[in-house]
Formats: structure tokens, C-alpha cells, sequence
């Protein structure tokens, strides 16, 4: 107990350190409290003309965020963003021609405050072979600044709105075929930070789900290419977290330290699955929806609709990796949509321990395992009994054989042969080894029932617990037999050859 | 190093009718093209170098800015010359005042959008082979590779049914009714289709929904104006059949 307290004081010593030493202001009070009234949304949203010399927008490329605007007014806000059509590899050995915007996948983040008025500026690369726009989900407007971003190879077209709707948006390509263009990578994020700003936290992190839709199967080296045919029927090849399969893993991993505040903006740029967002470990403490102001606490998976978003926060306590994962689990595994959080520092077993036991299992059947580990000593010494087998025979017997024998061997008609009393058991104890080694597939009469039920091989149970479960098995239930020894059953199982053991 | 010039001559296509994506009007499926010629290859760098010869206002440094933008022909090696590798590359980098000039100096035209779509919808084998997988999948995979290599010398490709080649996989082309392509920029609207003939909602107004390597031509075309020129648009000519 006491190296526990010991323990506490220095974790919150150390919590409290990393408040004041990094930001200067607290980071934990902020999130509880008041929940906020109702924003008044778009038509609340206009704070009037900019003030001010006009800024240029910080744009970072994933998993990056810009720092907060730290605005107090509206302003000007310049973007400039630009497409680039890239060759990138998106598996290890896999390239493929990305479109994107900003030269990522996702594209550059963007940051701005509500009432901003943002003059957006859309540039196309001259390499590029196709055309371009963008629709800013976070525009109030026909087509989100599509039409009028419009935008030829080797051109650059303006437009300007103004930031009416606080919240996490998504932004993407909208020329024809838009699916396509979307596949390809074109997406991204716009945060439009409420007028007082967010809460500090210690780390911001831009993570964004994509499909993806190629003629080469997962993980087909060489140069791939899209797929419209498996676009349309919605069969990914990749479920990605930022474009690339190890885009967010090893030396790549997202890092923090235990203590503290996280705060992911998570988007879902599809064309066509939504994302079961998950973190392996990890609750969010908070996820707040799109642009919403009414968090959710406490969730384990968030749904995140193909162009749609979500800010998670959580607060680490133990360090280890934290697998970000879509939890449509075959996604994870088999399409890479996997990232990670490597979380450092010192342990905190009074949360969570680490593993603790490992030792057999064999079932609330068992009795005891104490018989088993006695004839073991006892057989080693040369001393082993009948006496003894019968009783670790019959340990092991429950939770082994007595699913489907069951506990008085007495079998379950026409499904299960029966032990008890049994005349193809008794009549040949040699054969009865090999059964238990090697399993048994053919149809067999006992006490002149048929059965033709399948018995895995048992080949996983030692030599020893072998010969005991066969010893007790032909001494019970009005058997009577010989014993069967260790080295019985060793002969048999060097001179026969069987699949892998069953997992009881 | 680039081989053998390989010289275009205008092929004659029949006349026929077949379904545009672009319908010109709401309810009538099939459009109506008459015969006419087309040119078997694009237009070389080096065929545009004669056309310059003869006619010096055309120079990248003499042309009004307002027929081509800063980037006309910036490529070649000068003013008048392309240089060895780029000859018989299709000429990019080229306005669609330029390449109508071209065009009327020679007699001809550029193809109109229904006489380049008709004879585009060829495979080697078949006039209109745009229910062909494979074939369509073959000219979405030039859409899945960047534009930064060069480009390869006209001719190279297999002919289509109709003996016209490199209509797909090397460059977009300009069209003779450009300006008529009244194609909103965000091909989703859902609106008029009169207005906005080819939404992104498709299914509405495109018949053939599901042939993208047209829409990406369409949508290239619609982002372009007649001055603009880019790396990847060239052209071809085309003349009625008759000509002169």
C-alpha cells in the first residue's frame, strides 16, 4: 500500500508540472462545466466586416494541425492551397497517382474563426492533367465554392466566403467524376474555431479515413490503378487513415505522454464507407460531432459519415501503443486501415497492471489440477500408482473429454459414443491410445449403437495426461481394466502421424 | 530519337447516330452525325512549327494575350522552333484560338464535341465499344498516371476502328464548339438541366452514366477557356465531307 501512495503523489506532481509548464494555463478545468447554449448557427455566425491587416492562413499537412487563430475579431483570412497530382506510394511497394490538395492525403489543414471572411485561392499545378475545385462543407453557398473554384491546369481562380458555421468540415474535389477525384485523395479538413476559441490541450492531431479502389489487389506491388468498377460496387482494396498504409505507424507514429490532453480532428473523406472510428485502449472522453457544441462523453466507437467529421479528446494515463483503428475490423487488418499512438511514459499499474497471470486454464470443470501435477512428480520418480493415475486421470478428464462424453462417461446417443461400460473401448486399450492421439473420422458400433461423429486429434495433452485420462477412463463407470503407462502412449505417438492438436 | 515523323491524313467517318452523353435536349436520346473527316493522329509540335512559318503571328512571342495565355508554346526551344525531342510530340501548350487557326489554314476545322465523342467511342474492333470493360478500364488507367513524363510521339498508338488513333491515353483535345459547353463547374447541381446539362447527379441528364473517361473529358473541356492553354491539350482537325 504504501509504495501505491507513494505513487499517486508523484503522478499528480507530475500533472501538475505539465499544466503549467507547457501552455501556461490550466488544461484540465476547461472541458467540464457549463454546457454552451445553443449557438444560434449560421445566423449568428456574421460578427460583421473584417478588421484588421488581412492574414494568411497557417496550412499544415497531416497529421499536423495549425496553432489556434487566438482572434478576437473577425479578420481577413487568405488561404492559399494548391493542387498537386503526385505519385506516392500507398503500401509498402504500391504506388499510386494521388491527387491531392496540398501535396497530401488528406489535404492541408485549415484553420480559421468564425466570421472570418476567407478569400480562397485555388491553384492548379501546371503538371496536372486534370481540373480541379473544392467544396468547403464549411461555406454557406451554392456548391460550397465548387463552380466558382472551377479550376484549369496550370490556373488559379478566387473566391471568398465568410466562416458562418463554427466546426470540424470537410472539404473535397467536386469536378466530374466526383467520385473518382474523391477516391483519388481529394479531401480534406477546414476547422472554423468557435469565437472564444478551444480549450488548450497538448496535442492536436489531423487524422482522416479514405477508401480506396484499385485494379491490383491489396498490397500488389507495382504501380496501381483505379478501379471505377469496384468504386462503384463500394469493394475497397485500402481503408486508410491519411493516405497511406503506413502513413501514421512506426517511426511515423503519433506521439504523446501519459498525462495528457489529446485531441484529434478526425474526418472521413470515403467516397463510400463510413468509419467506425476507434482507439484500441482508449475511451474518448469527449467526441463532438461535425460542428456540434453538445459533446458526447464517454465513447467507445463514433460513426463518421463519408464527409463528415468529428473532434475526439481523450486524456492518457498509461503509456503503451494505441491502435487507431476503423472497427469494421476486417478494414484494420486486412485493408491497413491501422494507425498508431505511441504513448510514453512511466507505468501506472494501479490503473491497469499489465499481464499478471498466465497459467492453464482448463475450465470451472476442473476440480483440481493438484491430482495431475502429483502423478507427474510421482511418474518422474518412478513411484506413480494406479491409484494416483485414476485421480489425475480424472481431473483431466473433466473439461477435456467430458464435453462431449460427459462427466459419467455415459456419452449422448447417436451423437457421442459412451465410455461407461463400453465394448470397442475396453476391447482394445492400444487402439484407444491412438484414438486420443490421433482422433477418430470413421464410423464405429459401440454396445451395438452406431456412431459417425468426428473426434478431434487430443495430441495437444502430454504423454502422461494421456495414459492417466485412459488409465482412470478404463477403471470408472463400471469399467475395469488395466493401467495404461506413459510409455504406451509415447510408443504410439512416435510411430503415428496426426494433425495439429485440438485447443481445448 | 523520336524516329520517324508519322504524317496525319483525315479519315472519313460514315454518318450514323448513336447516344451522346450529352444529350441535346431532355428526351431525345440519339444525336444525328453526318459524315465527315477527322485527322488519324494529332497534331505534332512539328506541324504546328510549319504552321508558325507561314504565319509569324501565331509566335508565342507575337500572339495577343487575349488569344493565348503566358504559357502558349513556353515549352519550345524558341519562338519558332520546338527543338528535336518535342517534334513529333502532339503540340501542347496550345489555345483553342491557335488550333482553330491551324485548322482553317489547312481547310479544316476542329471536330465538334458529337463528331470527336462518335468516333472516340471506338475500340479497335468496334464503332462503339463503350459497354467494353476492359476497354473502358484501359482509357481510365492514362487517368491514373501523373502528367509529369513526356509525352510520346504521336502515330505510336493502335488505331481505333475507324483507322484514327491517340484519341485516348495522350492528350485532351480541343473542340470546335468549346464555348458551347455549358457545363457548370460543380457537376452536381441539381438543377435546370437546361442550364446545366451535365449535373453530377449524373444519372439525371448523363445516359451514359457510367462512361468517365468521357465526363473527365467533358469536365476538362468545360474548365478551360479559349485562351488558356495547359501541358496536356492538344488537337486534331476535322473537315465536313467535302471540303473547299
Amino acid at each position: 500500500m504504501r509504495t501505491h501512495h507513494l505513487l499517486c503523489v508523484c503522478v499528480v506532481a507530475a500533472l501538475l508540472a505539465g499544466c503549467t509548464n507547457d501552455r501556461g494555463s490550466p488544461t484540465v478545468a476547461a472541458t467540464t462545466g457549463k454546457a454552451p447554449a445553443g449557438t444560434g448557427g449560421s445566423h449568428a455566425g456574421d460578427f460583421g466586416p473584417p478588421q484588421g491587416e488581412p492574414v494568411h492562413a497557417v496550412l499544415t499537412s497531416p497529421p499536423n494541425v495549425p496553432p489556434p487563430t487566438n482572434r478576437k475579431a473577425p479578420a481577413k483570412v487568405i488561404v492559399d492551397l494548391e493542387v498537386i497530382e503526385v505519385d506516392k506510394e500507398i503500401a509498402e511497394g504500391v504506388q499510386y497517382t494521388f491527387w491531392t490538395f496540398g501535396g497530401t492525403v488528406p489535404g492541408s489543414f485549415i484553420r480559421v474563426r468564425q466570421g472570418d471572411t476567407v478569400e480562397f485561392h485555388l491553384k492548379n499545378h501546371p503538371d496536372s492533367k486534370m481540373p480541379h475545385n473544392i467544396d468547403l462543407h464549411g461555406v454557406t453557398g451554392p456548391g460550397g465554392g465548387a463552380a466558382s473554384s472551377f479550376t484549369a491546369p496550370g490556373h488559379q481562380t478566387q473566391f471568398t466566403f465568410k466562416a458562418l458555421n463554427q466546426g470540424l468540415y470537410v472539404y473535397h474535389c467536386a469536378t466530374a467524376p466526383v467520385g473518382m477525384h474523391v477516391a483519388n485523395g481529394m479531401y480534406g479538413l477546414i476547422l472554423i474555431e468557435p469565437p472564444e476559441g478551444l480549450t488548450p490541450v497538448d496535442h492536436e492531431f489531423y487524422v482522416m479515413q479514405g477508401d480506396f479502389y484499385t485494379v491490383g489487389k491489396y498490397r500488389e506491388k507495382g504501380h496501381a490503378v483505379f478501379d471505377m468498377q469496384k468504386a462503384i460496387d463500394e469493394n475497397a482494396t485500402y481503408v486508410l487513415f491519411n493516405g497511406a498504409e503506413s502513413s501514421l505507424t512506426g517511426p511515423k507514429a503519433l506521439k504523446a505522454s501519459v498525462n495528457q490532453k489529446v485531441r484529434m480532428y478526425v474526418g472521413n473523406g470515403g467516397p463510400n464507407l463510413i468509419s467506425n472510428f476507434h482507439v484500441i485502449g482508449e475511451i474518448f472522453d469527449k467526441v463532438q460531432y461535425e460542428g456540434g457544441t453538445h459533446a458526447q462523453e464517454n465513447v467507445q466507437t463514433t460513426l463518421i459519415p463519408a464527409g463528415g467529421a468529428a473532434t475526439v479528446e481523450f486524456h492518457t494515463e498509461v503509456p503503451g501503443n494505441y491502435v487507431l483503428v476503423d472497427h469494421a475490423i476486417f478494414r484494420a487488418f486486412n485493408k491497413g486501415a491501422l494507425a498508431i499512438l505511441e504513448v510514453g511514459g512511466d507505468a501506472r499499474t494501479d490503473i491497469y497492471s499489465g499481464k499478471q497471470v498466465d497459467e492453464t486454464y482448463l475450465s470451472d470443470k476442473v476440480a483440481s489440477t493438484e491430482a495431475v501435477s502429483i502423478a507427474a512428480q510421482a511418474n518422474a520418480a518412478g513411484t506413480l500408482t494406479k491409484e494416483q493415475q485414476i485421480a489425475a486421470g480424472a481431473a483431466l478428464f473433466k473439461g477435456t473429454c467430458s464435453t462431449c462424453h460427459q462427466d459419467a462417461g455415459q456419452g449422448i446417443a447417436n451423437v457421442f459414443p459412451p465410455l461407461a461400460k463400453s465394448d470397442f473401448l475396453m476391447a482394445d486399450m492400444k487402439r484407444a491410445v491412438g484414438i486420443v492421439l490421433n482422433g477418430l473420422t470413421r464410423p464405429i458400433t459401440v454396445n451395438g449403437a452406431n456412431y459417425d461423429s468426428i473426434m478431434p486429434p487430443m495430441s495437444q495433452l502430454t504423454d502422461d495426461e494421456i495414459a492417466n485420462i485412459l488409465t482412470y477412463v478404463a477403471n470408472s463407470w463400471g469399467n475395469s481394466g488395466a493401467v495404461v503407462t506413459k510409455k504406451q502412449v509415447t510408443e504410439a505417438r512416435a510411430t503415428t502421424k496426426r494433425p495439429e492438436g485440438a485447443a481445448h | 530519337m523520336s524516329g520517324h515523323a508519322v504524317h496525319s491524313v483525315l479519315v472519313s467517318i460514315p454518318a450514323g447516330r448513336f447516344e451522346s452523353v450529352l444529350p441535346p435536349a431532355a428526351g431525345i436520346k440519339e444525336v444525328s452525325v453526318a459524315s465527315f473527316r477527322i485527322d488519324s493522329i494529332p497534331v505534332s509540335n512539328a506541324d504546328f512549327a510549319n504552321f508558325i512559318h507561314r504565319s509569324a503571328q501565331w509566335r508565342r512571342d507575337r500572339i495577343p494575350r487575349v488569344f493565348a495565355d503566358t504559357q502558349y508554346l513556353r515549352h519550345w526551344e524558341s519562338a519558332t522552333e520546338p527543338g528535336a525531342t518535342l517534334r513529333n510530340q502532339p503540340v501542347t501548350r496550345i489555345s483553342w484560338f491557335a488550333a482553330s487557326a491551324y485548322c482553317e489554314a489547312r481547310g479544316a476545322r476542329l471536330p465538334t464535341w458529337y463528331e470527336w465523342e462518335y468516333v472516340a467511342a471506338a475500340s479497335e474492333t468496334q464503332t462503339d465499344a463503350r459497354k467494353d470493360d476492359a476497354w473502358r478500364q484501359r482509357i481510365l488507367d492514362w487517368y491514373s498516371t501523373s502528367g509529369r513524363g513526356p509525352l510520346p510521339d504521336v502515330g505510336q498508338g493502335v488505331a481505333n476502328a475507324y483507322g484514327v488513333r491517340d484519341i485516348h491515353g495522350m492528350v485532351w483535345e480541343w473542340i470546335e464548339d468549346q464555348a458551347g459547353m455549358l457545363v457548370s463547374g460543380d457537376n452536381r447541381q441539381q438543377g435546370d438541366p437546361d442550364t446545366m446539362r451535365f449535373c453530377g447527379s449524373g444519372a439525371i441528364t448523363m445516359e451514359q452514366k457510367e462512361n468517365y473517361a468521357t465526363l473527365m473529358r467533358i469536365a476538362m473541356l468545360s474548365s478551360v477557356q479559349a485562351s488558356y492553354t495547359t501541358a496536356t491539350m492538344g488537337f486534331r482537325c476535322a473537315a465536313d465531307r467535302v471540303t473547299r
